[in-house]
């Protein structure tokens, strides 16, 4: 079996990939690229998971991932069909034009 | 006898539930006729009631009746069961039988002279069925808790049949102040139960009695038979607390004479009655009470007598007839005072019931100063009115004479009496006969004051029928003294009793109760039936006097300087400086709050920007996430 590399090393990576994508969310103005960041942020909690489970020789991590991977699909799906929706709307999908919350 | 004794109970609650729930849909008219029935009916199931123990062996005249469990709770046991024995058969009989007469009555009493029904006809006889379910409740209760029950029952509806026309201020102040007074008595029942329970362990009579008469809790019984007493003087209207029946005659006439004259106020001589076995261990409490009785019996006769409206002053003559039955259960003549209390019902309904002719008749007139010569045009009221006011001042042969004359010879005679009780009986005897021929020269004789007179108007016969009943009652009621007293004897004696009983309507004390009243009654006659000149002149000479006599001892005004000005002082701190800037301030600290995040914040910090909003998640994030890398110490 091949030495796999210790376990900080991947949290340290599933904290880079995190940052990567929370700050893209908030720089970013086209929803596409944010929902790709979105996904990101999913991935690095993923890969923390998984890395978790394998350090603590347990099942459940993986299993939260699967479950992780589940909701990710659905959310696309749901957030895709908003950003649909409001193209219809306003020809533009320019997410700083949609502010009605504005207070 | 479980089933008449069901039925003498249900048919009043019945007959609320209609008149409540239906009556106004049906017909209003409808509504006095069922009520009328469902008391009468009811009356009938106590004669039935009445003739099942009568033909019982004495010693098994108690027959309990259990109708469902209620409050259980280890060794509290409080079911809704009934204990039918001669007293509560006799409260049974007078509460349905003056009961029925009065709804009667009041069927017609409750329409103006072109008849058409009061306004709140329906709800009228509602109240009326109600309280007569509660009275039977109470008298018939086998137990402190459901005795309790029927007290608050019966409390609740004299509240609202005094302040009945609630429409003027006066009437529903009444009905409070009613219900306030009634209220300190209530606490006062409510810790003699538990006492009774934290000494006995149980609160059904039978069985309290029983221990009693073992000689077990010697120890607790003053202060349960003061606490007892407490509930009765402020039910009965006994002095200190009488200050609310002079007012409750705002309510109606029928109201006045069924409730606060022939049943409820006569309940709490009937609670010192049931609990007799607790009061001859008690003899503080027995001069107690007898004390206050003749104290109240003195004092509201010499009220009555300066008093000018018709019904207060028969109002201040049920306190001071009250008093007497104080006395009379005071001195252990627990049998003589139920029999007064019933003669009592008899000849008070006709004198109220009278006066409420004379005041429907006038169209709501109740100053006597104002009436005067009706005798031609009611006779037939006028020498009811007559006789009821002999039989209340005690004249020979006519019922009061006799129940009134065990009670004074009883004082005189009893180990628990002395002269000086039975000498106060005596004097207030001859105040009575002046004061009711006062009332009756005053409304009845002398020139008529044809102003205040709106017409002539026959009297209905739904009114004059229940009051020539009740008038035959009040002459013969005293009759059947003896056999009253020897039906009453097992329910004194059952617990180990020893009821003083004289019944001696020829002995020397019967001759001077008998002599004083008649003495009492032509001076009442000689003083007001001619041109009253004596008395005014009587009234200018005693001035200070009289008006204090009048103002009822300035009792109220005491209790309005003592009792009632440091309340409304301290409800005008609380309402002003406690409630509005205290609590009102600290209060509007909440509002506050809400508008500025409304305004301020929201301006600052509401971008609508989807960014802004993730940055403070994730700034929310690391804020957790540092907080527990210090606090855990990873």
């Amino acid at each position: 079996m091949i030495e796999s590399a210790p376990t900080p090393y991947y949290l340290v990576l599933s904290a880079v990939l995190f940052s990567i994508g929370a700050l893209g969310f908030c720089i970013r103005k086209n929803p596409l690229v944010m929902f790709m960041c979105v996904e990101i942020m999913l991935n690095a909690a993923n890969l923390s998971f998984v890395a978790f489970a394998r350090h603590l020789n347990v099942i459940d991590g993986q299993v939260i991932a699967l479950f992780i991977m589940a909701i990710a699909a659905a959310e696309v799906v749901v957030g895709l069909g908003i950003i649909v929706a409001i193209f219809r709307l306003r020809d533009s999908i320019d997410v700083d034009e949609v502010n009605v919350l504005r207070g | 006898m479980t089933t008449w004794v069901t039925l003498a109970l249900a048919l009043p609650l019945l007959g609320f539930l209609y008149c409540a729930l239906f009556g106004w849909r049906v017909g209003r008219a409808a509504s006095g006729v069922a009520a009328s029935a469902a008391v009468g009916a009811s009356f009938g199931a106590a004669l039935a009631v009445a003739a099942g123990v009568s033909v019982l062996p004495e010693s098994e005249r108690f027959v309990t009746i259990t109708i469902a469990s209620w409050l259980t709770a280890g060794s509290f046991i409080a079911p809704i069961a009934f204990l039918v024995d001669p007293l509560s058969t006799v409260m049974l009989l007078v509460v349905t039988g003056v009961g029925s007469l009065i709804h009667v009555y009041a069927t017609g009493y409750m329409r103006d002279h072109h008849g058409h029904l009061d306004l709140g006809y329906n709800r009228f006889f509602a109240f009326l069925n109600l309280f007569v379910f509660s009275m039977l409740v109470l008298v018939l209760a086998n137990n402190f808790v459901l005795l309790m029950v029927g007290w608050g029952g019966v409390g609740v509806c004299s509240y609202f049949l005094i302040a009945f026309w609630f429409d003027k201020p006066e009437n529903a102040r009444a009905g409070s102040k009613a219900f306030i007074v009634n209220a300190i008595g209530d606490v006062g029942l409510l810790l003699a139960c538990f006492l009774i329970f934290w000494t006995f362990r149980k609160v059904d009579f039978d069985g309290v009695f029983r221990e009693v008469a073992a000689g077990q809790g010697s120890g607790a019984m003053t202060n349960i038979a003061l606490l007892l007493l407490i509930a009765a003087a402020a039910k009965s209207a006994q002095f200190p607390l009488h200050v609310w029946l002079p007012d409750a005659m705002a309510g109606p006439t029928p109201v006045s004479a069924l409730i606060h004259a022939a049943t409820m106020v006569t309940a709490g001589v009937y609670l010192i009655a049931r609990t007799h076995p607790i009061y001859e261990h008690a003899p503080l409490a027995m001069a107690a009470v007898a004390s206050i009785g003749a104290v109240t019996a003195f004092f509201a006769a010499t009220i009555a007598l300066t008093q000018t409206n018709l019904k207060r002053v028969v109002a201040y003559s049920t306190l001071s007839q009250l008093g007497y039955m104080f006395v009379g259960v005071g001195v252990g003549a627990f049998g003589a005072s139920i029999f007064h209390l019933m003669t009592h019902a008899f000849f008070k309904a006709v004198l109220f019931l009278g006066a409420g002719i004379v005041i429907h008749h006038l169209a709501g007139q109740e100053d006597m100063r104002q009436m005067g010569g009706l005798r031609s045009r009611l006779p037939v009221v006028y020498w009811c009115f007559a006789i009821a006011a002999a039989a209340n001042a005690g004249f020979p042969l006519l019922s009061g004479f006799f129940s009134k004359d065990e009670i004074v010879s009883a004082a005189f005679l009893s180990p628990h009496g002395s002269a000086i009780l039975g000498g106060s009986l005596l004097l207030t005897s001859a105040l009575t006969g002046i004061y009711m021929f006062r009332a009756v020269s005053l409304t009845f004789h002398g020139t008529s004051n044809a102003h205040s007179h709106t017409g002539d108007h026959g009297v209905a016969g739904s009114m004059l029928w229940p009051v020539l009943l009740l008038t035959v009652l009040a002459v013969v009621g005293g009759f059947p003294y003896a056999q009253f007293g020897k039906f009453l004897h097992p329910s004194l004696t059952h617990w180990g009793g020893h009821p003083v009983e004289v019944a001696n309507p020829v002995g020397s004390i019967a001759i001077a109760s008998g002599i004083v009243s008649i003495a009492g009654i032509a001076v009442g006659l000689w003083l007001y039936a001619g041109d009253r000149a004596i008395p005014r002149r009587l009234g200018r000479s005693l001035g200070g006097l009289a008006e204090t006599v009048r103002a009822g001892y300035y009792i109220d005004a005491f209790y309005g300087a003592v009792l009632l000005a440091p309340v409304r002082v301290i409800a005008l701190i609380s309402s002003g400086p406690v409630d509005n800037f205290l609590i009102g301030g600290f209060v509007s600290l909440f509002p506050a709050f809400a508008r500025w995040m409304g305004s301020e914040f929201r301006h600052t910090f509401q971008t609508g920007y989807v960014r802004h909003y993730a940055a403070a998640i994730f700034a929310g994030a690391a804020l957790i996430a540092i907080f527990f890398v210090y606090r855990i110490g990873i």
